[in-house]
């Protein structure tokens, strides 16, 4: 698809961005294993999923996760799990995986009418 | 009748306000752009830590020392919440910091400035916070899922950041001869190059706007530009100081303030690389990443020597 775009801030074009001081490198796929971030906000409440990182290990986790992701006093609890663990439904099977709860009004309490007089139910 | 395309569907989604997610089918462009856009901007807050850290150990006071290292430390957070989006996307850490070394990938040439004075703090917590922060509130509804979230927990954090630049500069201009006249000479060196922030103008192009049809940008440059400056005509008046712009003028018609042309040939200049402290910045990104390496070696082959032990056991 061909289009002409304007040039944004945090968005400086390449054919515009002048010559390359350097060849880029070759890539050696030594990044740290990549982790998702769950922090309890305050006791009682989940855990929820605030973002990810890169760390070694576990426990590096764990501990640039409370520098990236708690620095206000955000969370008392953290959870890391290795990104390439958590499996994910699949986004074009949506329609037919939620299919079956499209149908079912009779699950939800304001399905049923009931008189007035009987409060708080 | 024609048949609709995965891209018309695409389409209709973001006409919708439904956000778009990673796994998400998405035409090639709108990754593409994505990825150079939220890269950029994670470099921008990366490179700029180091205008500021500058000052870390020439700070005036304890006071003022803690509060830059929690805003540099911050614009750490920023970055790292922004590769982490744009690896959703399917480019790898290394390959970003690749492109920043290699000059292929770009940060926000405002950080190509020196910072010369202490009241360079303020003014960059001020002017160029304050016009970063006009980019990112919009930006919080991009179309991008965890584009717009990064933008959401970065937002929350930035207004410290722009007000603390201000008390600091107010402080200056209620000082001495020789600080009011400190506090008006950085302004007076922040002020056109935070203009040019907001990039070129929108006469640039003529055609269609892609980014804008995606809802990845939601206002143009201009506009942004605009809203800045008539926010700093107001909150000038506060420091008692100049804009160093002649033009400055209200405008009855257009209910906006009009100001004077800016130096586009200086704008490209630096993002080709040739402003005061492109190479410097640069360099300084790649020595640190370079005296780096020895720990992430270490640390990697902590975590691969421990995975053994447990495995053996």
């Amino acid at each position: 698809m061909n289009f002409i775009r304007k040039y944004y801030y945090g968005d400086i074009p390449e054919d515009k961005a002048g010559e390359m001081s350097e060849a880029s490198k070759e890539l050696t796929k030594t990044d740290w294993p990549l982790w998702e971030i769950f922090i309890r906000s305050k006791q009682g409440l989940d855990h929820k999923h605030a973002g990810s990182l890169h760390a070694a290990d576990a426990q590096m986790a764990i501990e640039n996760a409370r520098d990236v992701y708690t620095r206000r006093m955000e969370g008392v609890s953290i959870w890391v799990v290795e990104s390439r663990y958590i499996h994910a439904s699949n986004p074009e099977e949506a329609g037919s995986l939620y299919e079956p709860a499209n149908d079912k009004v009779y699950r939800h309490p304001t399905f049923y009418d009931l008189p007035d007089e009987v409060n708080h139910m | 009748m024609p048949s609709i395309t995965t891209e018309d569907l695409f389409q209709q989604k973001i006409d919708s306000e439904i956000k778009i997610e990673p796994k998400d089918w998405m035409p090639e462009a709108y990754r593409k752009t994505n990825v150079r856009q939220i890269s950029q901007h994670a470099h921008s807050e990366i490179v700029g830590m180091l205008p500021e850290g500058n000052w870390i150990s020439r700070a005036p006071s304890l006071k003022r020392k803690a509060i830059l290292l929690a805003k540099v430390q911050d614009e750490a957070g920023h970055g790292l919440y922004l590769y982490c989006a744009a690896e959703t996307l399917g480019m790898s850490r290394e390959e970003m910091i690749n492109d920043l070394h290699s000059g292929k990938a770009k940060y926000s040439s405002i950080f190509n400035y020196p910072t010369l004075t202490w009241a360079d703090m303020g003014a960059i917590g001020w002017l160029v916070d304050g016009a970063a922060i006009l980019n990112q509130v919009m930006l919080c509804r991009t179309s991008y899922g965890p584009y717009a979230r990064a933008m959401v927990r970065i937002c929350k954090e930035e207004s410290f950041h722009q007000r603390q630049g201000f008390e600091s500069l107010l402080i200056l201009s209620r000082g001495t001869p020789e600080q009011k006249a400190m506090c008006q000479d950085a302004i007076n060196r922040w002020w056109w190059p935070s203009l040019m922030m907001f990039g070129p103008k929108d006469s640039e192009s003529t055609n269609s706007d892609q980014s804008m049809k995606w809802k990845i940008k939601r206002k143009t440059n201009d506009e942004l530009r605009q809203n800045f400056v008539d926010m700093c005509v107001e909150q000038i008046k506060i420091l008692g100081m100049k804009l160093p712009d002649p033009s400055l003028k209200w405008n009855e018609k257009t209910g906006h303030y009009d100001f004077g042309e800016i130096d586009w040939n200086e704008f490209w200049n630096v993002v080709k690389g040739n402003g005061p402290c492109n190479k410097q910045r640069l360099d300084a990104r790649k020595k640190a990443w370079n005296e780096g390496e020895w720990v992430r070696k270490a640390a990697a082959a902590y975590a691969e020597k421990k995975t053994g032990k447990q495995k053996a056991a």
